[in-house]
């Protein structure tokens, strides 16, 4: 989106806007926590959040401002051309007043700048790798470490897959040492909730280390 | 700002075969932007994916004022999905089966007639406490 968020300043009141009233039941105010789920084309994002949650198409009309950007030279002039962006969106209710809201990201490499819309604000995000095409999801592990965006690298496989794969993927990403790879089976809830779990943890870690630095 | 386009689109033949059609001019040419006559952004403020809408309004099937008569059917379904629980952008988006741009515009109008309360989402970095990601594991393992 070409606007520009109005919830960078602290939430929950932000002057010369009105007071939030969506309350959780001892009138705490609802909160909403956001996780992404990326990786490449058909590696499994719309099975792993289906298998969580319940799992409904958003669309969103976009602009191509942005991603005809590099390819157009529009010398500033603003282009009206619309496209139909299709993103996997599920809700997982914690409990009244807090809810898990997980976004799977467009696969193409032209809706990038629906991804920083996505990020703004995220709690985390699962990168889904497939180790057969493990360069596939070379772009989201990048995208979110520049951004310091906590997340964890899922191996989609199916059952009696390689035991080693976990350090192969985790040297092969050249991730952080702290970046935890799990391997899932994003058919399977009790897989999906395990690598949701981790990431938290994970984003809980960094947190408490943030706060503590 | 933009409203409702007051000439059509320019012939291609007036800028150049390559010309774009821009501003209001391209509003007519999408049909779903209609509801927004034309509109692209919201005139007060860029709704979060995840902020949470409550209505705040009298009106409803269920009201004894009945239905607000001013309302066009999109806004009126806004307002009906998120008259008992909050519901995110993101939720009306899809329960509307609208993109989520028209939706920010509409919802733009909503709140303008004060007929809506905004939730923003609170930045991970700002949540009060560690309790919160803890109640999020533990409610996610007894899913």
């Amino acid at each position: 989106m070409a606007s520009k968020h109005s919830d960078d300043a602290p939430a929950p009141s932000t002057p010369g806007t009105r007071v939030p009233r969506a309350t959780g039941p001892d009138g705490e105010p609802a909160l909403a926590l956001k996780i992404l789920v990326a990786g490449g084309f058909g590696v499994g994002k719309t099975t792993l959040v289906g298998s969580v949650s319940e799992i409904r198409p958003l669309r969103t009309e976009e602009r191509l401002t942005e991603a005809g950007r590099g390819v157009d030279d529009t010398g500033g002039v603003e282009q009206k051309t619309t496209t139909t962006v299709a993103m996997d969106f599920g809700r997982i209710t914690i409990r009244a007043g807090l809810s898990l809201y997980l976004f799977g990201t467009p696969g193409q490499d032209r809706f990038w700048f629906l991804w920083d819309e996505l990020a703004h604000g995220a709690l985390g995000a699962v990168v889904l790798a497939d180790t057969r095409r493990l360069e596939d999801c070379f772009p989201s592990v990048d995208y979110f470490e520049r951004r310091a965006i906590p997340f964890v690298v899922a191996v989609n496989c199916f059952q009696g897959s390689r035991r080693h794969a976990v350090e192969r993927v985790s040297l092969a990403l050249d991730l952080d040492a702290g970046t935890p790879v799990v391997l899932c089976d994003a058919r399977d809830k009790e897989s999906g909730k395990k690598v949701l779990v981790t990431l938290v943890e994970h984003a809980s870690r960094l947190h408490t280390a943030r706060l503590l630095a | 700002m933009d409203d409702i386009p007051t000439d059509g689109p320019h012939p291609a033949s007036e800028h150049g075969p390559d010309r774009r059609w821009y501003d209001d001019d391209a509003g007519p040419l999408v049909r779903l932007y209609a509801l927004t006559r034309g509109r692209t952004r919201p005139a007060s403020e860029a709704f979060d994916l995840i902020a949470l809408i409550t209505a705040d309004s009298p009106y409803g099937p269920d009201s004894p004022y009945g239905i607000d008569p001013g309302l066009p059917p999109e806004p009126a379904t806004i307002l009906e999905l998120c008259r008992y629980h909050p519901q995110s952008v993101a939720e009306i988006a899809a329960d509307c089966d609208l993109p989520v741009g028209v939706v920010r515009v509409l919802l733009g109008d909503l709140l303008d007639a004060g007929l809506i309360h905004v939730s923003r989402p609170v930045p991970p970095a700002m949540l009060p406490d560690e309790r919160i990601l803890r109640e999020v594991i533990n409610g996610l393992q007894a899913l």
